[in-house]
């Protein structure tokens, strides 16, 4: 008892120190998000490019796909279109772009310039839909399931290594 | 003369419109203000949404101005934020499961120390009074 006694701030500190060490690896800025697991925002919104045609949120039930949120002046969505291209050519699921809180013609003027890896973009100029889906770093990337559930959430820059990790294996899941 | 008079009646004028009534449009602003310290800023997390400028935080708070005018209680400002941002944006979480560890780590820490104090305080033999020889 006294030898066991002895050891335990020891014991303690170790303790602490695995803590410590554990939050050294966590991300303290990924913030998991509450609409994980709840169906996705509805939205009804003009695209980028024909503000005349309008897409909504109830127009893709019934398929899986990525909701990636992008704008003209946002320079980390550079870092992830090259991903963004390779994807959109590889993969049948459809990727939907929201353009938020840009310009129109600046948005397209970016799509022109870096290649459009989107099946199409909406325009969310007053960034509302964007709030909605609790944006607050750009890029962020959602996949959506075919009842039109949120099940994956990405912020910041996606790359091969999160595609191949996190977004294809969960595709896979839903049988895409 | 004439122009120590206008500068006068400058001052004057200046006094009766601060005495003007309170508007209303200063209570919301004190209601946004007010709100929106209890929130996190999630672009700079260490600001709360009141002190922050970052673009997201101007657009928060102007969301929830309009709330707040379309006669929202704090409490359905807070609900539409979290939904979306999760409790991480409230400086006081809610009290769930989740946050149990959160709320009563703690107390129950300083329980267990004090505790531990006790017993070893307990064992350590008093020491004799300081010879004062």
């Amino acid at each position: 008892m006294k030898r066991w006694l002895f050891a335990a701030p020891l014991l303690a500190f170790a303790l602490l120190v695995a803590l410590l060490w554990r939050g050294l690896a966590l991300d303290a800025h990924a913030v998991s998000s509450p609409l994980i697991g709840r169906p996705a925002p509805a939205f009804a919104l003009a695209r980028l490019d024909d503000a005349q045609r309008t897409l909504s949120r109830d127009d893709l039930l019934g398929r899986v796909w990525l909701l990636n949120v992008w704008a003209s002046w946002c320079t980390s969505c550079r870092d992830e279109h090259g991903t963004l291209l390779a994807f959109a050519r590889t993969h049948a699921v459809p990727l939907i772009g929201l353009n938020y809180k840009d310009a129109r013609d600046s948005g397209l003027a970016w799509l022109d310039r870096h290649g459009n890896p989107y099946a199409a973009s909406l325009f969310d100029a007053d960034g509302r839909v964007g709030r909605d889906y609790g944006v607050y770093g750009v890029p962020e990337t959602f996949v959506i399931d075919r009842r039109g559930v949120v099940r994956y959430k990405h912020v910041g820059p996606l790359d091969a290594q999160a595609l191949r990790t996190r977004i294809e294996p969960l595709l896979r899941e839903l049988d895409v | 003369m004439s122009k120590y008079l206008a500068i006068l009646l400058c001052a004057l004028s200046l006094r009766a419109f601060a005495s003007l009534p309170a508007d209303p449009d200063a209570d919301l602003d004190a209601r946004v203000q007010q709100l929106a310290g209890e929130l996190r800023c999630l672009v700079c997390q260490n600001q709360s949404l009141a002190d922050s400028q970052a673009p997201l935080a101007l657009d928060l708070r102007s969301e929830l101005r309009e709330r707040l005018r379309h006669g929202d209680s704090d409490a359905q400002v807070l609900a539409y934020l979290s939904e979306r941002y999760g409790d991480f944006v409230l400086y006081r979480p809610p009290l769930k499961s989740s946050t149990w560890a959160l709320w009563f780590g703690p107390g129950l820490l300083m329980l267990a120390g004090v505790m531990t104090l006790g017993i070893v305080l307990r064992r350590v033999p008093r020491e004799e009074a300081p010879d004062n020889g």
